[in-house]
């Protein structure tokens, strides 16, 4: 018995350390290949995670180019990324709102380089209809509840001819604080700012008889699940769960489903301002999908070591010119080639 | 095993050599009594550093921190405001119901493992119990989500359809949410979740009931109903409460679950088949993107849920005094 434990203990140690082992050999494989053409180092990131599907595709192919440069990026929410940022424990953040004061970064100590867009879709599932078209007004009295019944006078004016069941509506929201929820209610509070009475945040008071769930795909699936449901989804999350898509009425009156060109087509029409910050979100434009989300990095005015201002702008400048048509893969609109000229020549701004 | 004994043979136990000398003694009673005092220290730290923190929103508040049930941090009209009425309501009703649905079921369970069940059967039902409580607690709550809720719904339906005409029932049992996500569904994943731990104190505090007064009890004719009625349950009613307070605990306190299929709106209903909110779920979903008094505001929510599971546990206590007197007075 003894004999037998023993040897079942060296089994387990040597097993551990043939792991540990294999670890190690990997990791000085990874750092004695590859030139030096890009630098070496590390690269960290945290913010949003309305970006993060893009962001991780352009970290991996960023690896062939610069095998030295280990970028990570963590999608723990654009506040929490802003924070993190502002006290130096990461090189970027990634954010879809923009800084204010309370969020811990000091004015004029960052830039912002905006990197794609990405429609919010108004979602639903709603069987026999296949064709949903939704006026701003409409869309802020189903989501605050004014609104409980798909046949609803409001609904049927939008959907001229459509024959709509008499379901309840059950609209779902994020229970987590959230950058799409924050540019979904500013669109709100900008296209219906009569009906519209929430106002606009990264959380703000749903009436009681909604439901709440937790990121994109938590309000995906509920959407997916519930009969008579809608909610608003980012774009990329909504065609991977195979979401029925709402056209919305744009500013210039036209009900436009969203898609990667109404993206594009917003932030075309939209105003870049003097730092590169640009509000898509009912942009005028024939073609525009009024719900476009822009998406930023923050990087520093000034970073302590040249190194990292070096590995940051490559990454950055990677991102806006090799990366940018991996964006429609993950189903991102990629910069209109104006802003992306902007963004680019904003890198220069990044001094060590 | 042959090792074993030897060894024990080798080494009798030395009372009279050094090491049981006073000194030690006096280490020992040291040691424990540090020890019981770092945990009142660590409580004392806890509660005065998130008290601490969360002083702006209390401030800000008052008591309409925990009377208000407006929870708006970015409202159109520009300031934050912050009541947890509503999630404290959240918390209450889903623990609440995860007692009604959950105590029977760990007590009734406990009862047969320690006085009907053959004795193979019982480490089989011990053991399985025990599995319950292995199970993390996202799993329950993705169970929830993806299989029960939408299951439910149907029943929630046909309970709300059977209830309509009854007055106070038909509030009770209103109309349902169309995703199930809603306070019974949190109260019944919490039911399945406090179950192991209420059902092995239970167990625990069944089998210390003397052989004696069972036996006491047939022999005056009493069938096995009254003599769990009449012996074991004045002997062990204090452990029992002990049991349902540490289960409720976990009930109040569990977060990611709940978070997952309790509905996630700000509601206080009768409706139990309505979405709601509780406290720790509150703080779990939306810590991530909080600044400022938002954030202390839920942290506020920690300390409330904290106070109120200080409160239960003292009711409790109170309770079983009150009750252990007139129950062993009746027994004896």
């Amino acid at each position: 018995m003894n004999r037998r434990m023993l040897s079942r203990l060296v089994l387990a140690v040597v097993a551990v350390a043939v792991l540990a082992g294999c670890g190690g050999g990997n990791d000085n494989g990874g750092s004695s290949g590859g030139g030096t053409a890009n630098g070496s180092g590390q690269l960290k990131g945290s913010g949003s995670s309305f970006q993060d599907a893009f962001n991780q595709e352009v970290i991996s192919a960023y690896k062939e180019k610069a095998p030295d440069v280990t970028v990570t990026y963590n999608a723990v929410g654009s506040g929490t990324g802003k924070q993190e940022f502002g006290k130096g424990l990461t090189d970027f953040a990634g954010t879809d709102s923009l800084v204010k004061d309370t969020d811990g970064v000091p004015a004029g100590s960052f830039v912002y380089v905006p990197t794609v867009a990405g429609p919010i879709t108004v979602s639903y599932n709603l069987s026999g209809v296949d064709k949903l078209q939704l006026s701003p007004d409409t869309v802020a009295d189903i989501f605050q509840a004014k609104i409980t019944k798909w046949n609803d006078p409001a609904i049927a004016k939008d959907n001229p001819g459509a024959s709509l069941p008499d379901t309840a509506i059950t609209v779902a929201h994020r229970s987590d604080g959230s950058g799409t929820t924050s540019n979904f209610t500013k669109y709100l509070t900008v296209a219906a700012p009569s009906t519209w009475k929430l106002g606009s945040g990264d959380t703000v008071a749903w009436p009681s008889g909604t439901q709440g769930a937790e990121k994109n795909t938590g309000v995906a699936q509920i959407i997916k699940q519930t009969d008579g449901g809608i909610g608003y989804v980012d774009y990329s999350d909504a065609v991977e769960t195979k979401l029925s898509l709402a056209a919305i009425k744009n500013k210039d009156g036209n009900f436009v489903a969203p898609s990667l060109e109404g993206a594009t087509a917003a932030m075309a029409g939209a105003t870049v301002k003097d730092d590169l910050t640009y509000d898509p979100l009912n942009a005028s434009g024939a073609d525009a999908y009024p719900i476009t989300s822009p998406t930023y990095l923050l990087l520093k005015n000034k970073y302590d070591d040249a190194n990292k201002a070096q590995l940051v702008t490559d990454f950055a400048r990677y991102m806006l010119t090799d990366g940018q048509p991996i964006a429609k893969d993950v189903n991102f609109a990629a910069l209109p080639s104006g802003l992306q000229q902007k963004a680019l020549a904003q890198l220069d701004k990044v001094q060590s | 095993m042959t090792t074993r004994t030897t060894q024990e043979k080798a080494a009798p136990p030395d009372l009279t050599g050094r090491s049981g000398g006073v000194r030690t003694e006096r280490l020992f009673s040291g040691w424990t009594l540090a020890t019981g005092f770092l945990v009142l220290a660590i409580l004392a730290l806890i509660l005065v550093t998130t008290t601490r923190q969360a002083w702006p929103a209390f401030q800000d508040m008052g008591l309409g921190f925990i009377t208000s049930s407006t929870w708006d941090p970015n409202p159109a009209s520009g300031n934050p405001v912050f009541g947890a009425l509503a999630f404290i309501y959240g918390t209450a009703v889903s623990s609440l119901i995860a007692l009604l649905i959950g105590v029977p079921i760990s007590i009734g369970i406990a009862l047969f493992l320690t006085e009907l069940a053959p004795r193979r059967l019982r480490g089989l039902a011990i053991m399985v119990v025990d599995m319950l409580a292995a199970i993390p607690s996202v799993v329950f709550g993705l169970w929830g989500v993806l299989v029960l809720a939408p299951l439910l719904v149907h029943v929630y339906r046909w309970v709300h359809d059977v209830a309509a005409p009854i007055p106070g029932l038909n509030s009770i049992f209103g109309e349902p949410v169309g995703t199930g996500r809603s306070f019974m569904t949190a109260g019944i994943i919490l039911a399945i979740m406090i179950v192991p731990i209420v059902t092995s104190i239970s167990r625990e505090v069944l089998s210390t009931v003397p052989q004696a007064n069972k036996d006491a009890a047939f022999a005056l004719g009493a069938t096995q109903w009254e003599m769990i009625t009449g012996a074991v349950f004045p002997h062990s009613f204090g452990g029992l409460v002990g049991a349902v307070m540490l289960g409720l605990g976990r009930a109040m306190g569990e977060t990611i679950a709940v978070s997952l299929v309790i509905g996630g709106a700000t509601n206080i209903t009768p409706n139990v088949f309505a979405g709601g909110n509780s406290m720790a779920a509150v703080i779990v979903q939306q810590f991530g993107e909080s600044s400022g008094t938002f954030t202390a505001a839920l942290i506020g929510l920690g300390v409330v849920l904290f106070a109120l599971t200080v409160v239960v546990n003292l009711a409790a206590r109170l309770v079983v005094r009150r009750a252990e007197v007139q129950l062993r007075g009746a027994a004896t």
